[in-house]
């Protein structure tokens, strides 16, 4: 609108002071850092070791599914490769990480501010998320844990006979880290941002992680005191869910949920905010309705928090409080269509250049949609009864968490590459990978869907012979997504040794961590503090060339 | 990390990525009050779980209500408060620009008050295990001291006491923590960090004190008062 003064700043020259990566080079000066940035690559180590080991255990179990009949495990090691599958995709990988990697880098940066508001306390959190991911290790060291993600007790905590305690307690130790995380994204959003920053000039990865912490802050608790009381249960024999001892089992699944739900949008919503920065650059387009979607990302949050009744339409929960969860997430879904009506609206008579992370962007609408929209199958009372813990599930929340959030993820990785760690990566091989990455998900959960509507159960690691060919069409997409982000990992990892030098802004893009910070940013991130006095994606009309490659 | 924060007038360190105390100030008492939030959300499940058990087992949480000691509970929530009161008093005093040792005084007091809780607390746990009322498995052995005062309702008596040491169990390890922040504060407070121009620190430290009083004093009438005036008067309806 107001383009008239609309320019793209090309970005700081090398400044005299050194980078955030070359500002020490000890060990210590690593692993006792409190720089936002390089927290954040700590928890890109850290993540990228556990989303490697979720994968191969996806692998596995998709190996074992090639046939119907359980040749490559026993049941017990099958329920427990499930299980270790999904504790460390949800509690190590997805839940962490856009918000502790790309949120920690650029929230800070992104608002114009030197940290983020408790430097110390973001670091801790490193620590904390480190200190449960051991503990999960040590589960699996010592014989690995067979419930399910969900620890529904009374399994849990009376019959099962794995390392569940441990498990519980790496769940709860862990969601502190996502706490201090929130707590701080929340203040340093509030209090940290430049003169001229005002709220409506925020980008929209900043409301989006706003939305994500409120989630965390108010969410993680009921779930670390839920998994403790169950470990407590577990240990001491007390008796509180246990229905034996007149306990309620099902009041730990509504506790569980209500965390659990939310989480879903603790893995979307950062996503989300990526995806808008994303094809804001590449349409080089101000967000067609800025601030829908802005409100949209709070509206998932908090209505977020009264839908997690759906996960239980079977549990014999009231058939009134079936109803209203049915219309609260029908609800739901209105802020995530506002969203991608709008990117879509955005991308309409935009200058499209489709670079790797707008390749991405453009999988994750579509996969998104898909998701979402399947969604909304298991939302109605009366379909879910027939599609409830079948693949038909399995297929939607993958579409969700894996076609979504890591489609995202990657979208933010490829994007901010170059602001990272100051070098391009090849184009070529990325895009490849992308593509590779989109064929092989589809190939691999799609079948799902139909396999699940056909009556699949999850969670069983044989199945009647006619649906094999399903099966092996599954297996077959999953060792295709697999050898994508393989591909797509060694070339981020070659172009960190080897990529070519990355200007401060190579993809001519809007925001104050490509306009006004170094590639990559010095320790304190500007060498003179910002001023904001325009929009966010105040893109020109007239289109400069993109001056990257 | 000395070298990234730097002295302002009045002995106050204003940290490396701030601007200002003021801005300081904010986000702290932000951060604050955000936590106190989590730590709500976190008793909150445990409160859930007693509403929905007294609910379904209305006779049982009675008769186990009874098994606690008021008197002790009665002078646990009285010292609480006192400290409470020494807490913010000592708050006043540097917000007032009084001294070190007064502010050191005050703090004395309130971890004075804080340990007895625990001490007194110790008490009531110790009587609990000596009357075989601990939730585990014994705790239903028909020949049991819980079997015989609740009868039919010992399982559900189990919970009620299940859920009286998990609660009572976490505020006091919230009073542990809180003890043990007490002697870093004291610390910083005879290193005069605290002056009437800059006391977050300590301020932010007693909002963490009064909150943990604060979930005792729902915890007291909750857990032991429940139907005390039909033992007196003989069952209202």
């Amino acid at each position: 609108m107001s383009s008239h003064a609309a320019t793209i700043r090309p970005g700081p020259e090398r400044s005299d002071k050194p980078s955030y990566l070359t500002d020490g080079h000890t060990l210590k000066s690593w692993l006792l850092t409190v720089d936002h940035k390089r927290i954040a690559i700590l928890y890109l180590a850290a993540i990228t070791v556990f989303f490697s080991v979720g994968g191969l255990l996806a692998l596995l179990i998709r190996a074992e599914l090639f046939t119907p009949k359980g040749d490559l495990f026993d049941s017990d090691t099958y329920n427990k490769l499930f299980t270790l599958h999904g504790i460390v995709m949800i509690f190590f990988f997805l839940i962490p990480s856009i918000p502790a990697t790309l949120g920690n880098f650029l929230i800070p940066i992104m608002i114009g501010a030197k940290d983020v508001a408790f430097p110390k306390i973001n670091l801790l959190s490193w620590y904390v998320y480190m200190t449960g991911g051991s503990m999960a290790v040590l589960v699996i060291v010592l014989g690995g844990v067979d419930t399910g993600w969900t620890l529904y007790p009374p399994f849990s905590s009376t019959y099962s006979n794995t390392n569940v305690a441990l498990t519980a307690m790496a769940a709860f130790v862990t969601g502190f880290s996502s706490i201090l995380t929130g707590l701080n994204f929340m203040v340093t959003i509030h209090k940290m941002r430049a003169p001229g920053m005002t709220w409506f000039r925020l980008p929209l990865f900043i409301w989006a992680h706003y939305a994500t912490s409120l989630v965390m802050l108010l969410g993680t608790p009921v779930i670390a005191i839920t998994v403790l009381t169950m470990a407590i249960e577990r240990v001491f024999h007390v008796g509180i869910f246990d229905p034996t001892a007149g306990g309620d089992p099902v009041l730990f699944q509504h506790m569980f949920w209500f965390y659990s739900h939310p989480a879903v949008y603790i893995m979307i919503l950062p996503g989300m905010g990526v995806i808008s920065e994303v094809i804001a650059c590449f349409t080089r387009k101000r967000i067609f309705g800025y601030a829908f979607v802005a409100m949209s990302s709070l509206g998932i949050a908090i209505i977020g928090f009264i839908v997690w009744g759906h996960h239980m339409y079977v549990t014999g929960q009231s058939t009134y409080a079936d109803i209203v969860f049915s219309i609260l997430t029908y609800i739901v879904a209105v802020p995530s269509a506002i969203k991608t009506f709008n990117w879509t609206a955005t991308m309409y008579k935009g200058s499209v250049s489709m670079d790797t992370p707008m390749v991405y962007a453009m999988c994750f609408m579509g996969l998104f949609l898909i998701g979402g929209l399947t969604g909304l199958f298991c939302a109605n009372l009366g379909l879910d009864v027939h599609i409830h813990d079948t693949y038909f599930i399995v297929a939607h929340f993958h579409y969700v968490m894996v076609g979504s959030a890591m489609f995202a993820y990657l979208a933010g990785l490829h994007f901010w590459f170059p602001k990272i760690t100051g070098r391009m990566y090849s184009e070529g091989p990325a895009k490849f990978g992308a593509i590779i990455i989109f064929i092989g998900f589809n190939l691999t959960f799609f079948p799902q869907f139909i396999l699940g509507y056909l009556g699949m159960p999850r969670r069983y690691h044989f199945y009647p012979e006619e649906w094999q060919v399903l099966n092996v069409l599954s297996s077959a997409g999953a060792m295709t997504l697999g050898a994508g982000i393989l591909l797509s990992m060694l070339n981020i990892g070659w172009a960190i040794v080897a990529g070519a030098k990355a200007s401060a802004n190579p993809w001519m893009a809007k925001g104050l961590e490509w306009e006004n910070a170094s590639s990559p940013p010095i320790t304190a991130n500007f060498d003179e503090a910002p001023i904001v006095t325009e929009e966010a994606y105040n893109y020109p009309a007239q289109l400069p060339s993109a001056a990257h490659h | 990390m000395s070298d990234q924060a730097h002295a302002v007038p009045g002995g106050v360190r204003l940290a490396h990525h701030f601007d200002d105390l003021e801005q300081q100030h904010e986000s702290a008492q932000l951060g604050m009050w955000a936590f106190m939030l989590t730590e709500i959300m976190f008793f909150g499940g445990l409160f859930l779980c007693y509403i929905v058990y007294r609910n379904l087992y209305p006779e049982a949480w009675q008769l186990a209500s009874h098994q606690l000691n008021v008197l002790m509970g009665g002078v646990n929530t009285a010292v609480l408060i006192c400290s409470s009161l020494t807490m913010a008093l000592a708050i006043r005093t540097a917000q007032t620009g009084g001294g070190r040792i007064p502010q050191i005084g005050w703090l004395a007091l309130t971890l004075l008050f804080g340990t007895a809780f625990l001490v007194i607390k110790t008490f009531e746990y110790k009587e609990k295990f000596e009357h075989g009322l601990i939730p585990g498995p014994s705790f239903i052995d028909p020949s049991g001291h819980a079997a015989a005062v609740f009868g039919a309702e010992v399982r559900h008596a189990r919970i009620f006491f299940s859920l009286y040491f998990i609660m009572t169990g976490l505020h006091a390890f919230h009073m542990i923590v809180g003890i043990g922040m007490m002697f870093w504060t004291m610390r910083c407070s005879w290193k005069g960090y605290y002056t009437a121009s800059n006391y977050d620190g300590l301020e932010m430290f007693g909002l963490y004190w009064h909150f943990v009083d604060i979930v005792w004093i729902f915890l007291f009438p909750l857990l032991y008062l429940l139907g005390a005036h039909a033992t007196g008067g003989g069952g209202h309806h």
